[in-house]
């Protein structure tokens, strides 16, 4: 398969369009943002017109769109949209040697236990992270089953039928502004289809599919979730990604039929220059389940707010939100439960932890509309503070019209308890110790909403992240 | 009078007062005339500031169409005086029509200043200027609060030296009257050293037929160890608009206690702010509403600890009917510094209908640790287990629901601990309810 795509894109239609590209950088799309790089993106996809049109209007969106500034953190104007590459193919993004990838990041892979191979593609240094054994496994079974797992390239050529029916309607184009630029640069994540009845039993991860753009800067999911059917998606991994680019905004949309649930599952560590701007939504219809768990660790600025609109009767949605924002990091992260039909519930639990100067906010909207019955909602925000200059806000907004719904929202912020602290130096453990063990306290009951590698990597991660805030 | 009918009204929003006219002295007469210049350059609020999210802007928009209040005749004066009777016992009383002073009964306490606003400008200029509005308005409101301080002449300025205790509450009403009248009465507070002083404004219209404007703005300085009490009630007629800015300024060991209670208008914006700036230093933000019909009720809140070892606790109740909407955003925010601040904040909803629309927006914004926050917003009808337990002792449906909503909003003002006041406020909600039974 990847050979097969490598030649297709060198075979482009260069008669299309009067642009040119040096040899050199035959793959690349340069530098900045026109209405070159999207022909130039669509020309090496061999997309069809809509898609490319799709795209054409997505950057005049992007375009007219402002900056939400008017309630986002200001650090969002020192994104520099002119000097970010859109479009690497693949196999053509920058090499590095091993030796490149910085001590600390090396130590941290040692720490965490990654797996040698998985080390170099984390650091950059392979392209792909080769899974191919436990890739054909799956790909067997899922394929009996009739599960399409592709890319967003093969999804809209190969399956147009089953995808451009949804691609696009949870998460319209002009839905924020990033939204829209990730609907007109869009390459790489995942479109996944799982027929009526089917339950995959193996979680789907991004990792398998060895000829994806995994990690792309600006990916594209679909997953829809025929009738009755069930699937858990994840997302990331806990090891720190080392990454150059400093821009990545994905849009993740979701479709769950009657009677079908999707689990979504992020673990999010980009390094700490990152600015990732994420839209993630999903569409429940009748009696359907979505859940989003969520675990944001790096980055420099994350603003993401899954949301689940909850279309049918009796659908459900539930968002679990663990943040953890270290020096210089500004977790922003939250909820948004649309209820749209009667007797739809939801529910959020958010958590989050201040390191050094880090700040971490809760921003939420639920919104409950008129002539709707029974419908509930449940928002729970804590949050940790560690060190005296940490930070935490929390936002929510709430709508409820009508006598006939019930909401209830709480937030608290703490410290870890003096007597906790006390209690475990007591036996023998050091200060440090005790204030990981106090954190890993607080949001184990998140964590085990994980899988169970996923967990015990993440208390790994949250004992590295609290070395030296405290003493 | 007369000829003036021929000119075209002009709207409070867009033409400038006439300074002169008020007599007042030129200090003020140049503070209203930059503040005039300030307004007029500020935009009205859009739908991209996050300050009026929810809030319904044509509202806004539309308080152009209010005039200046005309003066009164004598039978009218008479008339809103006579119903300027709310509270029994009192230490001092003042009624304001149309912003001019139609009746007094001053304290007589060694000590107290308590006089209207365009006496206190002319008698104690340098208290005014060390304390009349020097807090900015910072919740969305700073066109409306500069257009107050353009045209602000009525109302009370009480100053209560250190060490005074004023066991009675002083008590203000401010009366609107005329087709599209508008008023913008203001309330200067400041209490010395372990000072202690209630003071009651009340905000009606002359006749529930008429539309009205209400613009005030309300300063409570609270000096060290003082305890500063403080009641807003808003009955203005069923089509007026309402816009309220209050703040409060808590020193050390100050106690401040303000209640807020809306009954009238069709839109009222209320924006409170508490800053507690001194150790010790506490507020307590009450607010009871009941809108019914189509009347909304926008407010928004700023507790803001800039100071350790400070506390504060907001409890904000509606009781939605009708087509009613409320909007309720709260922020806590607390300072770089200012450790173990304890800071909470509810708000409740309570959908008598399946018509209302409740909005809340509780918010945190921490920058020191060591802290207890919190905040809590519920949205819900009457339960029915509640109903069911009344029922159980032989209280039909319908009176439980008046029982239960009434207990709903008693708390708020039984938290204000002030036997006159929650008696005074209670009858007001009562009313309130008994019409829309």
């Amino acid at each position: 398969m990847s050979s097969a795509e490598a030649t297709s894109a060198i075979d482009i239609d260069r008669s299309v369009g009067d642009f040119s590209y040096p040899e050199s950088h035959e793959f690349d799309a340069g530098i900045g943002l026109t209405d070159k790089t999207i022909d130039y993106i669509s020309d090496v996809k061999k997309e069809a017109d809509w898609i490319r049109e799709f795209r054409h209007r997505a950057l005049k969106t992007f375009r007219d769109k402002p900056m939400p500034t008017h309630w986002a953190s200001e650090d969002l104007h020192e994104i520099d949209f002119d000097k970010i590459r859109y479009y690497l193919a693949h196999g053509q993004r920058p090499t590095r040697s091993w030796d490149d990838v910085p001590d600390d990041m090396k130590e941290t892979f040692e720490r965490l236990g990654i797996p040698e191979q998985e080390r170099k593609f984390l650091a950059g240094v392979e392209a792909q992270f080769d899974s191919e054994a436990a890739y054909s496994n799956v790909k067997e079974s899922l394929e009996k089953e009739g599960v399409i797992f592709v890319n967003s390239t093969e999804g809209l050529r190969e399956h147009p039928e089953i995808f451009k029916k949804w691609f696009g309607k949870v998460i319209p184009t002009s839905d924020n502004k990033f939204s829209a630029l990730n609907s007109a640069v869009f390459s790489g994540g995942s479109f996944i289809y799982v027929p009526p009845g089917v339950k995959v039993s193996h979680p789907l991860q991004a990792y398998f599919r060895i000829n994806a753009e995994n990690f792309g800067q600006f990916e594209r999911t679909l997953i829809i979730c025929d009738e009755g059917s069930e699937v858990m998606y994840m997302e990331g991994c806990t090891a720190p990604k080392f990454e150059t680019s400093t821009l990545h905004s994905a849009v993740v949309e979701l479709v769950a039929m009657k009677d079908a649930k999707i689990q979504y599952i992020t673990v999010q560590n980009w390094s700490a220059n990152v600015f990732n701007l994420v839209t993630k939504r999903g569409l429940a219809h009748e009696n359907a389940e979505i859940r989003w768990i969520d675990c944001n660790i790096g980055s420099r600025l994350t603003m993401k707010y899954p949301g689940v609109v909850m279309k049918g009767r009796k659908a459900r949605g539930e968002v679990v939100s663990i943040a953890l924002a270290n020096d210089g990091q500004h977790q922003d992260t939250g909820a948004k439960m649309i209820h749209a039909a009667d007797e739809t519930t939801s529910n959020v639990i958010s958590k989050s932890i201040s390191v050094g100067q880090g700040r971490s906010t809760y921003r939420g909207q639920v919104h409950i509309p008129k002539h709707l019955k029974g419908c509930k909602n449940n928002t729970e925000c804590d949050a940790l503070l560690i060190n005296t200059k940490s930070k935490t806000d929390t936002y929510p907004a709430i709508t409820v019209r009508g006598n006939q719904h019930a909401t209830q929202h709480e937030a608290s912020v703490s410290q870890v308890s003096e007597d906790q602290i006390f209690y475990m130096k007591q036996r023998g453990l050091s200060e440090a110790e005790a204030m990981s063990l106090s954190v890993n306290g607080f949001v184990n009951d998140l964590v085990r909403e994980f899988p169970m590698e996923y967990s015990v990597e993440l208390k790994r991660l949250i004992d590295l992240e609290m070395e030296g805030s405290v003493g | 009078m007369i000829a003036d009918t021929e000119t075209k009204p002009s709207s409070v929003l867009t033409s400038a007062p006439d300074f002169e006219a008020t007599g007042l002295p030129q200090w003020y007469q140049d503070l209203q005339r930059s503040a005039w210049e300030a307004s007029s350059a500020l935009p009205l609020p859009k739908r991209t500031d996050e300050a009026w999210r929810f809030a319904d802007l044509k509202r806004a928009a539309a308080l152009e169409a209010f005039q200046n209040a005309s003066e009164l005749d004598e039978v009218a004066v008479r008339e809103l005086i006579a119903r300027s009777e709310q509270l029994e016992a009192t230490s001092g009383k003042f009624v304001f029509a149309n912003e001019s002073l139609a009746a007094a009964e001053r304290p007589n306490i060694d000590g107290l200043i308590c006089v209207p606003l365009s006496e206190a400008v002319e008698k104690h200029a340098q208290l005014l200027q060390e304390h009349f509005m020097t807090q900015d308005a910072a919740l969305g409101s700073e066109k409306f609060a500069q257009l107050h301080k353009s045209r602000a002449k009525s109302g009370l300025f009480v100053y209560v030296p250190a060490g005074v205790e004023v066991e009675l509450p002083l008590e203000a009403y401010h009366w609107v009257s005329g087709a599209h009248a508008s008023m913008f009465p203001h309330t200067l507070i400041v209490t010395g050293e372990n000072a202690k002083v209630t003071v009651v404004d009340y905000y009606g219209s002359a006749s529930e037929s008429e539309v009205g404007l209400s613009c005030g703005v309300v300063d409570l300085v609270a000096g060290r160890g003082s305890k500063l009490r403080y009641v807003a009630c808003q009955r203005l007629s069923g089509e007026s608009s309402n816009i309220h800015i209050s703040s409060t300024l808590a020193s050390a060991d100050a106690d401040v206690k303000s209640l807020q209670v809306q009954i009238g208008s069709a839109w009222s914006r209320t924006e409170s702010v508490s800053h507690l700036s001194g150790k010790g230093a506490n507020s307590d933000m009450l607010s009871v509403s009941a809108p019914s019909s189509s009347q909304q009720v926008d407010q928004r809140t700023l507790q803001h600890h800039g100071e350790a070892h400070t506390t504060s606790d907001l409890l904000y109740k509606n009781a939605l009917n009708d087509h009613s909407r409320s909007v309720f955003a709260g922020l806590i925010m607390v300072d770089e510094g200012a450790h173990y601040t304890d800071a909470y904040q509810t708000c409740r909803n309570l959908l008598l209908s399946d018509e209302a629309e409740a909005n809340s927006m509780p918010g945190l914004e921490i920058n020191a640790d060591q802290v207890k926050c919190s905040h809590g917003s519920t949205s819900g009808p009457i339960t029915e287990e509640d109903v069911f337990y009344f029922n159980a002792r032989g209280i039909p449906t319908d009176v439980a629901k008046q029982l239960i909503t009434f207990g709903f909003a008693a708390e708020v003002f039984g938290k204000f601990q002030h036997e006159a006041i929650e008696e005074m406020v209670g009858k007001l909600v009562e009313e309130k309810f008994r019409q829309l039974a």
